[in-house]
């Protein structure tokens, strides 16, 4: 059985950097960097990278300090990027291995009992680990040991892959400093006077002497330092949910500088998701807006409420099809927001994505190949720009009798499919239908076209149906009578229906003047639906036949 | 010596142009498209059928059957199981005739336009996405003389768009405005419309009085669409009938409306007992 450990040095450096594109070119080439905490003024370094320390920085510096120093990047530390980043290591644990357990932030350990057999060796796995990590942004220390304890060590102590053969732990382990053993200064002090530097120092001391000194914390430092401590993997439950989010020094009020953050966001999610073989099924964007002026002016009026307060702007996309292409998601976000967008400058941006696993891209062999969802998705999302969004998508019927009887639905992305089989030829062979076999004759429906909203019409009764009929300008007469057509309904409601349908053969012409004729945008002859509102004491023209 | 270096020079710009243009070289026949029934037999014996990757346009004056033409040809596309989509430029689609006339309303992407500028719009940006079996946009509601306005580059850049692709582009409106763009130009007209007389078809005495004191009763029967083509440049591999020359040729719509067959069912029992044209709460007994 074997663990391998992942352990991120520089942590809280690291997932700073991880958020900032810019800051990895200058890590990568060795600047020093800096991360400050506190209330200002009193800003005092808490992390700082290898290249800053031997720069001479060193904990606790105050930001005035820091600044006396030539070439150091300095950033105030996120708490929000370091839970990010913690939850990327996790991911890229999951993507190997079911079996994961939470070290600490800055640490992971996984099960490999298994995993041979897909990866191959040892170290095949340890430069997968070590490339999925890199991959999104964190640099990690791997360490593959035959038990956790010895895993982590090594991941702690040594830079880059390590393996420790089982049997070899003491001999690769002997020597690390005991810094990376413990973190107790007083233990270490202690340790210090006994002349203890390294764990091969540590493991030569007596147990039983050590335990007298030390307690049973003498005898677990005195196992690890031998890598003989076995325990077993406390495994952590993998999540559904994504989150990154991204705090900025000063508010954003377009969207292009917008557009840059969000795809950035989209970016790391899609690479998490990447990890885990998952996709995204909605995403949540939330704002975190600076407070306007008209906002203070209503904080003014409304003593109330809390001046600084700062206002939140939700935009959630919900998706038909799992998908994770970045850009796609990008240009989604980009043309909701267009449609509608934040009120306020921008200050803080949430993004988390409910997974989904991913689509199946294979339908079927005779199935006609529909449009490719992602792309479909973003036309949709134009045209609902174009149009309105209560104006695209798939008329859903209602069970009811009203005249209006359907709803718009989201495009369901055409998964209710039939499987006939289409035969498909090719261009060169195309053939008429006529030359197949005979098709089975099939009715054609006579066509309507809804009039929205219906017009209102001034109708003439006599010998108890409709004579004559004026509406939109024109006037004519009825040449032949259908109806009554009854339908009521709802009663109970508000908005209840009740009516009187007639299919009418009307001819302006016989009425109408020739300049009436150019103007009107109906037909000057056809059959129309009207209807008698009952509630309304009304007609209405519904619709023409075509 | 002069053809070695023409074969030569033959493989070098094949070479530079791989991946960019398929066999430059060779001619490729834009005439010849994949042909589909348009649902309505009498217009496939006569034309062959609606051509993919090319622009079919479907005009006439109003009620000349072009809605009964769109809507048959959607029935056909969707039930062999394809993705369409529908640009309604004056949002007159009736979507439960249309589902009563078999057109399966999920795979049916409907586009609620306002007026003529969003529907070309549309139009573009869903031929651009590609994948649809058949993109029909009804421009029937829309003014021939704003109709004439658009650029015919427009028409052209539809055309290219749908080109080598199965996508069939398909145009109602009142008048034919894409030229030679459009590879099939179809022109309806219809006959009034035909009624059928409900008197003698019922035997019940109830309903024969009823008819008595009613004798407008009567039934929408359908209407005979008659249709020339305009324009064909559709060919086909093999032989078939002669599709440039002009034909008239009638199709036989038939009343085919649920709606209509649901609420007649019920009329007939309510309706006699009173004025029809004077309606109260009172008459609400029917079936809802």
């Amino acid at each position: 059985m074997a663990f391998a450990c992942i352990h991120i040095p520089e942590f809280m450096v690291q997932s700073v950097v991880r958020a900032e594109r810019a800051l990895r070119g200058l890590a990568s080439r060795g600047s020093a960097l800096v991360l400050i905490s506190g209330k200002p003024p009193l800003w005092s370094v808490v992390a700082a990278n290898s290249a800053a320390l031997r720069a001479g920085v060193h904990l606790g510096m105050t930001k005035a300090q820091v600044t006396e120093f030539c070439g150091v990047e300095i950033r105030p530390r996120s708490e929000a990027q370091e839970k990010a980043a913690h939850a990327v290591l996790l991911d890229v644990g999951w993507s190997i291995s079911p079996r994961v357990e939470d070290t600490a932030a800055d640490t992971i350990v996984l099960d490999l009992e298994g995993l041979v057999s897909l990866f191959g060796t040892d170290e095949n796995i340890a430069r997968e680990l070590s490339q999925r990590a890199s991959h999104i942004g964190l640099i990690p220390h791997v360490a593959i040991a035959s038990n956790i304890e010895a895993a982590i060590l090594a991941a702690r102590g040594f830079a880059g892959i390590t393996i420790v053969p089982a049997g070899e732990e003491f001999a690769r382990l002997g020597e690390l400093p005991i810094q990376t053993l413990l973190t107790d200064v007083e233990v270490l002090e202690t340790l210090e006077r006994w002349g203890v530097d390294c764990l091969r120092a540590l493991a030569a001391l007596p147990v039983l002497q050590l335990s007298e000194r030390l307690g049973q914390e003498g005898v677990r430092l005195h196992e690890l330092a031998r890598g003989a401590r076995v325990r077993s993997l406390v495994l952590a439950e993998a999540s559904s949910s994504f989150e990154e989010e991204i705090e900025l020094e000063d508010s954003v009020e377009e969207l292009e500088p917008l557009s840059f953050l969000l795809g950035r966001l989209l970016d790391q999610l899609c690479a998490r998701l990447e990890a885990r073989a998952l996709a995204v099924r909605t995403i949540h964007v939330r704002f975190e807006l600076e407070p306007s002026f008209e906002k203070d002016v209503q904080t003014l009026k409304d003593e109330s409420r809390n001046k600084t307060a700062s206002k939140e702007y939700v935009k959630v996309l919900t998706l038909p099809v799992a998908m994770r292409d970045s850009k796609v998601l990008l240009k989604l976000v980009r043309l909701s927001l267009q449609a509608d967008p934040p009120k306020s400058p921008i200050q803080k941006i949430r993004m988390a994505a409910d997974s989904a696993a991913l689509r199946v891209a294979q339908s079927g062999l005779f199935v006609p190949r529909g449009p490719d969802p992602e792309k479909l998705e973003l036309t949709i999302a134009r045209l609902a720009k174009l149009v309105g969004e209560s104006n695209v998508g798939v008329a859903e019927l209602l069970d009811t009798h009203r005249a209006e009887n359907f709803r718009m639905a989201r495009w369901a992305g055409g998964t209710n499919f039939p499987c006939t089989k289409v035969t498909r030829k090719r261009k060169k062979d195309a053939v008429s239908p006529l030359q197949e076999e005979p098709q089975k004759a099939r009715k054609v429906a006579s066509g309507f076209r809804m009039i929205r909203p219906a017009v209102a019409a001034n109708v003439e009764v006599g010998e108890a149906r409709p004579v004559r009929v004026s509406f939109g300008g024109m006037q004519g007469e009825v040449v032949a009578a259908s109806g009554p057509w009854r339908s009521s309904g709802e009663w109970w409601q508000e908005d209840g229906w009740d009516q009187d349908e007639w299919d009418l053969a009307i001819d302006f012409a016989l009425s109408s003047g020739p300049h009436e004729k150019n103007a009107s945008p109906w037909p000057q002859y056809g059959v129309y639906r009207i209807y008698y509102d009952v509630p309304r004491r009304n007609w209405y023209v519904r619709g023409f036949y075509d | 010596m002069a053809a070695a270096s023409l074969a030569a020079l033959r493989s070098k710009i094949e070479l530079d142009l791989r991946g960019r243009v398929v066999s430059p070289f060779n001619y490729r026949d834009r005439n010849i498209f994949e042909i589909v029934s348009t649902g309505i037999p009498e217009i496939d014996a006569a034309v062959g059928g609606l051509p993919r990757g090319a622009m079919t346009e479907i005009c006439g004056p109003p009620c000349s059957g072009r809605t009964s033409f769109l809507i048959s040809a959607l029935a056909a596309r969707t039930a062999d199981g394809e993705a369409c989509a529908l640009v309604d430029a004056r949002d007159s689609f009736d979507p439960y005739l249309a589902s009563a006339a078999g057109v399966a309303l999920n795979q049916l992407l409907w586009v609620r336009c306002q007026n003529a500028d969003q529907a070309l719009r549309a139009t573009d940006l869903l031929i651009q996405g590609g994948g649809f079996g058949l993109v029909a946009v009804d421009l029937s509601d829309i003014a021939p003389k704003i109709v004439r306005y658009v650029p015919l580059n427009a028409w052209f850049r539809f055309r290219r768009a749908v080109e080598d692709t199965p996508t069939i582009l398909m145009v109602a409106e009142q008048e034919a405005n894409a030229k030679t763009c459009a590879s099939l130009v179809l022109r309806l007209n219809a006959k009034p419309a035909e009624w059928k007389e409900a008197v003698g078809e019922r035997s019940s005495v109830r309903d024969l009085r009823d008819l008595v004191k009613y004798p407008f009763a009567r039934l929408l029967k359908g209407f005979k669409i008659g249709a020339d083509v305009v324009r064909s440049r559709v060919q086909y591999a093999n032989d078939l009938p002669a599709a440039n020359e002009n034909l008239v040729n009638e199709i036989k719509v038939n009343q085919f409306d649920a709606r209509h067959t649901r609420h007649r069912a019920g009329v007939f029992e309510t309706v006699g007992a009173q004025d029809p044209c004077a309606p109260s709460r009172q008459s609400t007994k029917h079936r809802v």
